[in-house]
């Protein structure tokens, strides 16, 4: 490794600083500190209401933040909608829905943005959009519809979606929990493919299997804060405190 | 008793038989449409009924018993409709006041018509690209053509009548009523609140008022908002009334399909880094827009029926010489056949409007194919 792509991985892609954020008076994130390093796959897990969504929305700003400070990749969110533009061409989402646009074809949802936002030319959008495709192991379904495909085949569509940008940064929210139980599996393995490639992930899931075999650390978020992150074994095994140990005693029962 | 474990091998599974007769061809859809319980049956041959007691008799004043021919009314004897002044009132009808040996220029306009709005209406049209930019252009040949300069004779404005001007006043409406509405309908949802509130009062107060009490008040309201020295002739005046109030409808029907897209879209387009007015032409509008071409569509049917109003302000559409006509002593009293004749007219086009939108609805129709 050179010196400067050392440099590089010593710099946190993701610096949160003191995040406060309120919903009208209800104190949703409360102090919440967390750096993301270069390549670093983390799980954010916790029980529903406690501020995963809204966390990660934070980082790419679709929820704005009141207190404290984020900064991605060197770019500092504020209001500034430079900034923000800035960010968002570097930060892929992935959301529970899916969220494909229903009037496009897989290939136009897919190189919507390269062409609109990276100005890149058409042909070459496709190429690269065919290329995630395949990695997503869906070629063949570049011509239809999203309303022609099953939910783990639209999710997977929307992952290459993400990937096209070409973003350093991916951010799930709950990926898999919209879909039947057979479906879980095909996108899970198209993102343990993509952990593999060095992308830094963050991943909002109760999936413990995925966490315990992909993810570097696991966050544990209760009543907006970060209550416990540790490396999956240790979290797992060693949980410290009280409400992970609930959590996990909830969630593993099933 | 012993319940066999049943199971079919690949080689005895069953195979496709053909449905039973009664449920296809033309009995079949019959039954299925016409006579399929007691009460649709009952509802057929009603319909039947009333079919039968009104078509024939009207086909019989209309046509059989009809005349075509002849000076005046007197000249029509018998019981059937009277179709004489068609030959002299013709072209009045259809041109207004405007000189005969110059209608060509109207009929012109009307021909460069079908090449402007084919590339917008129509998928495979050769040269798509260069009939779009003739369409850019089209308004400015129209215009031209129809009240001349630069070598044509000039027409006034004040000779437009007939069906021309209903057709005039109704394209430009319908043309501009679209994005009008469509800043509107944004412009409501808008974060900034002086946009916000011109929309909402814009909308409230033009969708509050008779669009008749709007074109009486056109030339004292108008000039509020022009320049000192632009004074609008008044088919202009007419066309942005009819326009303003168009889109005040408009505007709420294409914010009940903005209203009808999930959040989730507007967020998917805002990750992917998208800019408000990309996100809306891209992502939003076309789903919103399909959504609302059935109400879409209305209004552009009521704009176009509404152009027979224009005769409040002293202009006269079909409508308006067709009355003035049944009032002439030569004519008095043969309104059922003029109105007839207009009423024929206006359903062609509301009615070619509203076949075209339910074949572009099942085209966009994205989710079955
Ligand atoms: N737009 C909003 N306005 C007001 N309150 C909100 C809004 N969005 C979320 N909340 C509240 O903020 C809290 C945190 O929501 P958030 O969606 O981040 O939770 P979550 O941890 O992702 O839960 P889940 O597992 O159910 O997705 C919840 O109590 C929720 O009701
Ligand atoms: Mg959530």
């Amino acid at each position: 490794m050179s010196a400067t792509e050392q440099a590089a991985k010593d710099v946190p892609v993701i610096e949160i600083d003191g995040l406060n954020k309120w919903y009208g008076t209800f104190h949703v994130l409360r102090d919440i500190n967390l750096s993301v390093d270069q390549s670093e796959r983390i799980v954010i897990c916790g029980p529903s209401g406690s501020g995963k969504s809204t966390l990660i929305r934070c980082i790419n700003r679709l929820e704005e933040h009141q207190e404290g400070r984020i900064v991605v990749d060197g770019t500092r969110l504020t209001n500034d909608l430079k900034n923000i533009d800035a960010v968002r061409r570097e930060v892929g989402m992935v959301f529970q829905s899916f969220n494909l646009f229903p009037h496009l074809t897989v290939l136009e949802n897919c190189t919507l943005a390269p062409i609109w936002v990276r100005k890149t030319p058409k042909v070459e959008a496709e190429a690269v959009a065919m290329e995630y495709l395949e990695r997503v192991k869906i070629p063949e379904q570049a011509g239809k519809y999203p309303g022609q495909l099953s939910g783990g085949q639209q999710q997977r569509v929307a992952i290459a979606r993400s990937l096209c940008m070409r973003p350093k940064i991916m951010l799930f929210d709950e990926p898999t929990s919209a879909l039947d139980p057979e479906m879980i599996k095909e996108v899970l393995d198209v993102m343990v493919d993509l952990a593999d490639t060095g992308m830094t992930m963050l991943v909002v899931t109760h999936e413990m299997g995925f966490a315990s075999q992909v993810a570097d650390r696991v966050v544990f978020m209760d009543e907006g804060q970060i209550v416990e992150q540790n490396t999956p074994d240790e979290f797992f095994s060693n949980p410290q405190s009280e409400r992970t140990k609930l959590f996990l005693s909830q969630i593993l029962s099933h | 008793m012993i319940h066999k474990p049943f199971h079919r091998t690949h080689t005895d599974m069953l195979g496709e038989r053909p449905a039973p007769l009664a449920t296809v061809g033309v009995m079949g859809w019959m039954r299925a449409n016409l006579f399929s319980s007691l009460a649709n049956t009952v509802l057929t041959v009603l319909a039947i009924y009333l079919l039968w007691v009104s078509i024939p008799p009207f086909l019989q004043w209309a046509i059989f018993d009809g005349q075509v021919y002849g000076e005046n009314r007197f000249s029509c004897k018998g019981e059937g409709a009277c179709w004489a002044w068609l030959d002299q009132r013709i072209g009045q009808f259809l041109y207004g006041f405007y000189p005969s040996e110059e209608t060509w220029r109207i009929n012109l306009a009307l021909v460069l018509l079908f090449p402007a709005l084919a590339p917008w209406l129509m998928e495979n049209v050769p040269g798509k690209r260069y009939l779009r930019w003739f369409s850019v252009f089209y308004p400015i040949i129209a215009v031209f053509l129809l009240v001349g300069g630069f070598g044509l004779t000039e027409v006034s404005t004040d000779a437009l009548g007939g069906f021309t001007l209903n057709l005039v006043v109704g394209l430009a409406g319908i043309v501009l009523s679209l994005p009008v509405g469509i800043l509107l309908a944004l412009g409501r949802q808008s974060r900034l609140p002086l946009i916000r509130w011109f929309s909402i009062i814009f909308i409230e107060v033009v969708r509050g008022v008779p669009l008749i009490t709007l074109l009486f008040v056109s030339n004292i309201i108008l000039p509020i908002f022009l320049p000192a020295d632009v004074a609008l002739n008044s088919v202009a005046r007419v066309i942005v009334m009819i326009t303003a109030f168009a889109s005040a409808y408009m505007a709420e029907v294409i914010r009940g399909g903005l209203q009808a897209i999930p959040k989730g879209q507007y967020e998917a387009a805002q990750a992917m880094g998208l800019g408000y007015w990309q996100s809306m032409r891209l992502i939003i509008l076309p789903q919103a827009l399909k959504i609302s071409i059935p109400g879409i569509v209305n209004t552009f049917i009521g704009l176009f029926k509404d152009t027979t109003l224009v005769i409040v302000i002293g202009l006269f559409d079909i409508l308006g010489i067709s009355r003035a006509m049944v009032s002439n002593p030569d004519w008095l009293g043969l309104s059922s056949e003029t109105y007839v004749f207009v009423s024929l007219f206006f359903f062609v086009v509301c009615f070619a409007m509203s076949r075209y939108s339910m074949s572009l609805e099942r085209k966009l129709d994205t989710d079955q194919r």
